[in-house]
């Protein structure tokens, strides 16, 4: 008995090890914020050629990247998608693992919005004002740094509502949270001077006063479920949410987007870059990989085809805001002629 | 007398304590069903909410179109090849069908409204059905194809007509187009069975949890196979032959540690060992049953061990004044009467392996899988990974998947519990 155990233990050992020595499915790491444009790609492609659909695993940018340029060969992912562009140190990670060509495909924009229920009134901030709101330190005056004294959003500007301050949003390890840091954050804290000039002067001191996110309660990490977050603003009509523009599209009957620096956040203002706190999406392919994984090079092509990526293609219909004409094609020849044109 | 006690006392002293000594015992029963109603209520309110709704998604809404297949937009070179029918583009029939219905409708804009009723997946439907029957090309049939996950949404209730049109996925034009085939009796609600037998999709009206049941399947296999032997022979070793050393107590003491170890760290050990070292397949069930079997080892060994401590020590005894070796105590008596007792703590490991998501996200089984896995290395992912995912979209229509598969995983968890109720119960001995 226990023979044919370790017998079919080991038999399965080798079917695995013999079955991954060649792969004819692509595999695809990366950002959650681009899984559900990825995937939409993944089963199009996979229903309409013959080949596999490619298994996307949602594993954050960071994550992502990591695995992706840990190595060439059919035990790394193919592609990897990211909500923000690779880093200098990922680029010379990759090298280091040999992986040389890497072809970045930038494959449109996505909003981050401020949101809170129908049921109480609309509101209209700007960056500095937001900054003020959700900051760690603030400036007391003085020209020096206080911990956030505001309560209610009325306490930093009379002309905004008098409820208390209390904003859902993702935790840090969320690539949201970087984007709205480094877009609606920081956007807002460089508006002062002072501490804008600190950027040269104390370069550490300057991110940690523009990123602070305050701790007192008034920011409430919840989590990364963008769902979730809609949830509670339904049931909580004081509170404000922070999440992806795809989350507003799909709920405008229960939520309204907040008007920031004048801009209400719908598609057009979004894909026009009027709206401020938008960010580029993008996918990574690995240019090793494109001869010898079967698919690779139609995948692409069926990600930035006009019917998926195209203005009114199905990936506009899931909230992704497309690129503008001009750039669209430029990308796409790039992209399909597979050219390494990162690092 | 002479001891100076008035019995009479005595008797009065214990009819008053007596008294108390019961409203004692009285509140602490109160409590006791208290705590006992307060954890059914919340149960209720679970299983009432879930309930709720999941409900709607075991239904469908479905759409009658009068499709014709068009011999030159299907097969223009006329020869009937499935490989050539395969290709043809199957969204103009539905487009077409849905065109003849609505013949005032024009332009771009309108005509992807209107297209957008029915659901993508449409159009390959109508592809398996000619790939299937070649000669049903050149020919018209009225084929039910599914409403899209908006008009789902709507139809029913989850997207209220109330609320001004901006505010809401489905336009007035739609609702007008979707009530009129309502009229024509062109629109019924089913039974989703396609729910219970396809995999992943990120058009929900098109996604289902088999692929995600038939993952936690051969993932469990894998765990069952594994820890379950190594499991029990640990077991007996430690209790039944082991002797009592300064190296078992170490041992006895990683076992419990390793119980308590949180489960994300197998899957750090895992990605580690499995992937990196041995260079098995990603997201593959035979890896997630590996990284779960490390998991679920120790809460298999800990309650065999304490059912081979629950047969009397006189049946061994026995057994061996009649003669029996070590070995058949073991496998003839002791053994056949723990039996019970470790396979209830078996099941009750494996639910827990089942209900895991932490440690096979490091291992790639949190992923977006479409095809139904057939091998143990074939890409998979298991139900709550499944919820998970689903909780994560942002189409108003997971919303009720997702209470729809926990309800699944639910109900799997509970018979599994059932079956080591009904196990214990079978099997059990008393002395």
């Amino acid at each position: 008995m226990k023979k044919i155990v370790v017998f079919g233990l080991a038999a399965m050992l080798l079917v695995g090890v013999a079955a991954h020595a060649q792969r004819d499915q692509i595999r695809i790491v990366g950002s959650s914020t681009v899984y559900p444009f990825a995937t939409k790609v993944a089963e199009q492609f996979g229903r309409s050629t013959q080949f596999k659909t490619p298994v996307i695993e949602s594993t954050g940018s960071g994550g992502g990247l990591k695995l992706f340029c840990a190595g060439v060969g059919v035990e790394y992912p193919d592609i990897t998608n990211a909500s923000r562009a690779i880093k200098e140190s990922e680029v010379e990670t990759c090298k280091r693992n040999g992986v040389t060509e890497i072809t970045e495909v930038k494959i449109g924009y996505d909003g981050i919005v401020l949101a809170n229920s129908s049921r109480s009134g609309p509101m209209s901030i700007s960056l500095r004002n937001l900054w003020l709101a959700l900051a760690k330190e603030v400036p007391a005056g003085d020209g020096h740094l206080q911990a956030n004294p505001y309560e209610k959003w009325s306490d930093v500007d009379p002309s905004l509502p008098g409820v208390e301050i209390e904003v859902l949003g993702p935790p840090p390890t969320s690539g949201t949270r970087d984007a709205f840091v480094e877009l609606a954050m920081e956007g807002g804290c460089k508006t002062f001077d002072w501490i804008s000039a600190m950027k040269k002067t104390d370069k550490d001191r300057y991110e940690a006063v523009c990123h602070g996110i305050r701790e007192d309660g008034a920011y409430v990490e919840a989590g990364e479920n963008d769902n979730l977050i809609v949830q509670k603003l339904e049931a909580n009509a004081a509170a404000f949410g922070i999440f992806g523009f795809s989350f507003l599209d799909q709920n405008q009957d229960k939520l309204q987007g907040s008007v920031i620096e004048g801009v209400v956040p719908t598609f057009d203002a979004i894909a026009e870059g009027e709206y401020p706190v938008s960010r580029p999406l993008f996918f990574y392919v690995k240019g090793a990989h494109a001869n010898v994984i079967p698919g690779m090079k139609e995948y692409v092509e069926e990600f930035t085809s006009e019917r998926a990526w195209g203005e009114g293609g199905y990936l506009s219909d899931a909230g992704l805001i497309p690129l503008p004409d001009a750039e669209r094609s430029k990308v796409q020849s790039e992209a399909r002629s597979m050219a390494s044109n990162v690092g | 007398m002479a001891s100076g006690r008035n019995p009479n006392l005595t008797t009065q002293a214990v009819a008053k304590s007596l008294r108390r000594r019961y409203r004692a015992e009285r509140r602490f029963k109160a409590v006791c069903i208290g705590a006992l109603g307060l954890a059914l209520t919340f149960l209720a309110v679970l299983f009432l909410s879930i309930g709720l709704e999941a409900y709607t998604a075991f239904w469908q809404h479905w759409i009658a179109l009068d499709m014709t297949y068009d011999a030159e937009l299907l097969d223009p070179t006329g020869t009937r090849n499935p490989e050539e029918l395969a290709r043809g583009n199957y969204n103009l029939v539905v487009r077409g069908a849905l065109q003849e219905l609505f013949p005032e409708v024009e332009g771009r804009s309108d005509r992807r409204a209107l297209a957008s009723l029915v659901s993508s997946g449409a159009g390959y439907r109508l592809q398996e059905r000619v790939v299937e029957d070649p000669s049903l090309v050149g020919t018209s049939e009225r084929v039910w194809v599914l409403a899209d996950d908006d008009i789902d949404m709507l139809l029913k209730g989850h997207i209220s007509r109330d609320v001004p049109e901006g505010a809401r996925r489905v336009s007035d034009q739609q609702i007008a187009w979707i009530d009129h085939l309502g009229e024509e009796g062109r629109v019924e609600s089913r039974f989703n069975a396609r729910f219970f037998r396809s995999g992943d999709s990120r058009e929900p009206e098109l996604a289902g949890i088999w692929g995600a049941a038939v993952g936690s399947a051969y993932t469990l296999l894998v765990t069952l196979l594994l820890s379950f032997p190594l499991g029990v022979s640990a077991a007996l070793y430690l209790e039944e032959f082991a002797p009592r050393n300064r190296w078992t107590d170490l041992i006895e003491v990683n076992i419990n540690n390793l119980a308590a170890v949180p489960s994300i760290v197998f899957g750090l050990l895992g990605l580690a060992v499995f992937l990196n070292f041995l260079h098995l397949p990603r997201s593959a069930p035979l890896v997630g049953g590996l990284v779960l079997s490390l998991m679920t080892l120790p809460r298999i060994i800990i309650p065999a061990r304490a059912a081979l401590q629950a047969v009397p020590p006189s049946i061994r005894e026995a057994a061996y004044g009649l003669g029996a070796s070590p070995m058949q105590v073991v496998f003839h008596h002791v053994l056949p009467l723990a039996l019970p007792g470790i396979l209830t703590g078996t099941i009750i490991g494996m639910g827990q392996a089942l209900g895991e998501t932490a440690p096979l996200l490091m291992i790639g089984m949190v992923a977006f899988i479409v095809d139904i896995p057939s091998t143990l290395t074939d890409p998979a992912t298991v139900l709550p990974v499944q919820i998970y995912l689903w909780a994560d979209s942002p189409e108003r229509a997971f919303v009720e998947k997702t209470s729809a598969a926990i309800l699944c995983l639910l109900g799997f968890l509970i018979l599994m519990n059932l079956a080591a109720v009904v196990l214990r119960q079978r099997t059990e001995k008393k002395w």
